[in-house]
């Protein structure tokens, strides 16, 4: 001990014996206090796999709805598919009794969807009509017009009509716009554009076609114009500032700097609505007449693929009339992914690589 | 050559004037129904609200007063089974995507069919639901209704988790992990806590979103004229009896419908904005 001292003349003796015995003790199993506490709780690598695996198994859970969905529909819909085929698309019976012709007759068992196809194309693709220009002119109006203050609450207020269900939508169109067209869109519509066929006064409730296509366009309106508003804010501000400083009034700017470059987005967002349009249900339940027709006049009325499915499923008796029913909603399903993946597509093919956030 | 020059100016003038004009009637003619809606609502819905609407079951036909005591609580009742099984499913494959899989192929295809089903109508949700557990169950219950909502919850949530999650910026993961911390708890306890305000928010939209569907339970929970919180027995559901009394050719019943919206409505809000209060302040403030 007192050689080691003197070898070390600066340390004091109180404080010296732990560096010393540090090496003495040194025994290999001994380690510092942090690795000590993180060996105590054990490997973490076993409690690593299993939350990557967990958390895996829940995405690829999105996978299994798709076609738990899928598998599901299309083997309850297989006494249909076996009877009518392809026909049950396209086929139009004729009632023996009426010389007119049908369609859906659960009585009778023979089941035609292609009132239901008419119905849902034609309020849908009214509905784009009506929709697709306002929701254009909102996004144009709130991402390049509006005054600063104004920006926030009325993109909240479109989101707003976006949050509203689906079946106030329906109760509002049955009690409040129903009586409206009634009274005073229908006559002026029958009056000046009876001439075309299109409108026709044979049908005095103001359900049909017309209702629900006014109707579907207040509900698709904010996903448009949302997603809309999205594209035109990734369109780059120098594209902008190119046109204004070729003296461009503030529309021709909107018109070749900003609308010209997100066209092809726009196309997505307006698909986007169709296949919020397609399967909509309650609201078009709810105004659409659901008598299983074709008429050439809008305000006749319809039926739907969806509101078909909602208004006769509880009461189906026969195996066939149910299956039939599920046929239609895997049409509606099969349907509904197309349109939302190509709209996804064309989305995505114009905002990827542009600024997340802008203004 | 100037009088031309000056016509063309001019013009240009007016149809940017024009284009304007147009641009604001749209931007009219969009809040308008909204303000219809909410009015009519509040008009309608009001002067039928009354405590009877809370405490009582619906009224046999024919008979006044009535309300919806059971519709509101089978409405709970579903949406906290939908919140059950749609909440952690998409919280966690929106963990996946963020933290596991960001930028494979599988993660690419997991968000586009997430998207994809997004848009899947809800009326289909039901007819699912209804093949996979009312068919083999022989009858309609409670909780296929939940299950065709919680499938609804699941992609939504999943989405805005994951976009939550890309917001919370690398640093912060590293650190944890630099502090030896494993990482699954760093991303639950670190990177999830982090972004959890927005993550709150998106299971919120998602939730207001269910609560409202009427379509998916028409055919799964189906609807119940008196009290019932069991499971296995079709239940009532606010959405779905304003559907009911609507269709139903008696005023009483009309204004009761009227009032269930602005019930449904106010909690729907009520619900969204809560959230959006709570965690727009104290320690909960992140990344969103």
């Amino acid at each position: 001990m007192p050689e080691i001292r003197i070898s070390q003349p600066q340390s004091q003796p109180e404080v010296d014996p732990i560096p010393q015995q540090a090496p003495a003790d040194a025994v290999p199993q001994e380690h510092s206090a942090i690795r000590r506490h993180l060996l105590g709780r054990g490997n973490s690598a076993i409690a690593d796999g299993i939350f990557k695996v967990l958390m895996a198994l829940c995405a690829l859970s999105i996978f299994a709805i798709v076609v738990l969905i899928a598998a599901e529909l299309i083997q309850r819909s297989q006494l249909s598919w076996h009877a009518f085929g392809f026909k049950f698309f396209y086929k139009t019976y004729i009632d023996p009794t009426t010389g007119l012709p049908s369609y859906w007759d659960p009585v009778n068992n023979y089941f035609s969807a292609l009132p239901f196809v008419y119905g849902t194309l034609v309020s849908s693709f009214l509905s784009l009509l009506l929709a697709v220009p306002l929701a254009v002119g909102v996004a144009v109006f709130i991402t390049e017009m509006c005054p600063e203050f104004l920006r926030a609450p009325l993109a909240f207020l479109t989101e707003l009509l976006a949050a509203i269900p689906s079946i106030i939508y329906g109760l509002w169109a049955f009690f409040v716009l129903v009586p409206l067209l009634r009274e005073y869109v229908n006559p002026v519509l029958i009056k000046g554009l009876g001439w075309t066929g299109l409108f026709d006064d044979t049908n005095p409730t103001g359900l049909g076609y017309f209702a629900s296509g006014v109707i579907l366009a207040v509900m698709i309106l904010p996903i448009i114009s949302s997603l809309t508003r999205e594209v035109m804010t990734a369109v780059p501000h120098s594209q902008r500032e190119a046109v204004l400083a070729m003296g461009a009034t503030r529309w021709e700017m909107i018109r070749m700097g900003v609308l010209r470059n997100a066209r092809v987005g726009i196309v997505g967002a307006i698909i986007l609505g169709l296949g919020r349009a397609l399967g909509e249900t309650m609201a078009v339940t709810m105004v659409i007449g659901n008598t299983p027709q074709i008429s050439r006049s809008l305000l006749a009325t319809g039926s739907s693929m969806a509101s078909v499915i909602a208004n006769e499923f509880t009461e189906a008796v026969s195996d066939m009339h149910l299956s039939a029913l599920i046929e239609i909603g895997l049409a509606l399903f099969i349907v509904t992914i197309i349109v939302n993946a190509t709209a996804r597509l064309l989305v995505w093919a114009v905002t990827r690589g542009a600024p997340t956030t802008q203004h | 050559m100037p009088q031309e020059h000056q016509f063309r100016t001019r013009l240009r003038w007016l149809v940017d004037k024009a284009a304007t004009s147009l641009a604001v009637t749209a931007t009219i003619l969009v809040i308008l129904p909204l303000g219809a809606i909410f009015v009519y609502l509040i008009i309608k819905g009001a002067s039928s609200l009354n405590v009877d609407f809370f405490t009582k079951i619906p009224a046999p036909v024919g008979e006044a007063g009535g309300g919806m005591a059971n519709a509101i609580v089978g409405s709970v009742a579903l949406l906290a089974l939908a919140s059950l099984i749609g909440v952690p499913i998409g919280i966690g494959g929106g963990i996946y995507l963020a933290e596991f899989g960001r930028g494979t192929k599988l993660a690419n295809a997991i968000r586009f069919t997430a998207d994809v089903l997004n848009g899947v109508p809800s009326i289909v949700m039901g007819l699912a639901a209804y093949a996979l557990i009312v068919v083999p169950q022989h009858h309609f219950s409670a909780f296929a209704g939940g299950v065709a909502l919680g499938i609804m919850m699941v992609p939504t949530i999943c989405r805005t988790t994951e976009e939550m999650l890309l917001m919370v910026p690398h640093n912060v993961r590293e650190a944890a992990l630099g502090l030896g911390v494993p990482n699954w708890r760093a991303v639950l306890s670190i990177t999830v806590k982090t972004a959890s305000p927005g993550i709150i928010t998106g299971c919120m939209l998602a939730f207001a979103r269910v609560a409202g569907e009427t379509a998916p339970l028409i055919f799964t929970a189906l609807g119940n004229d008196f009290w019932s919180t069991s499971l296995k027995e079709p239940i009532a559901a606010l959405p779905l009896q304003i559907w009911i009394y609507a269709q139903s050719p008696y005023d009483e019943w009309h204004r009761l419908a009227w009032a269930g919206a602005l019930v449904l409505i106010v909690l729907i809000v009520l619900a969204v904005s809560l959230v959006r209060f709570v965690t727009s302040r104290g320690v909960l403030k992140g990344a969103s």
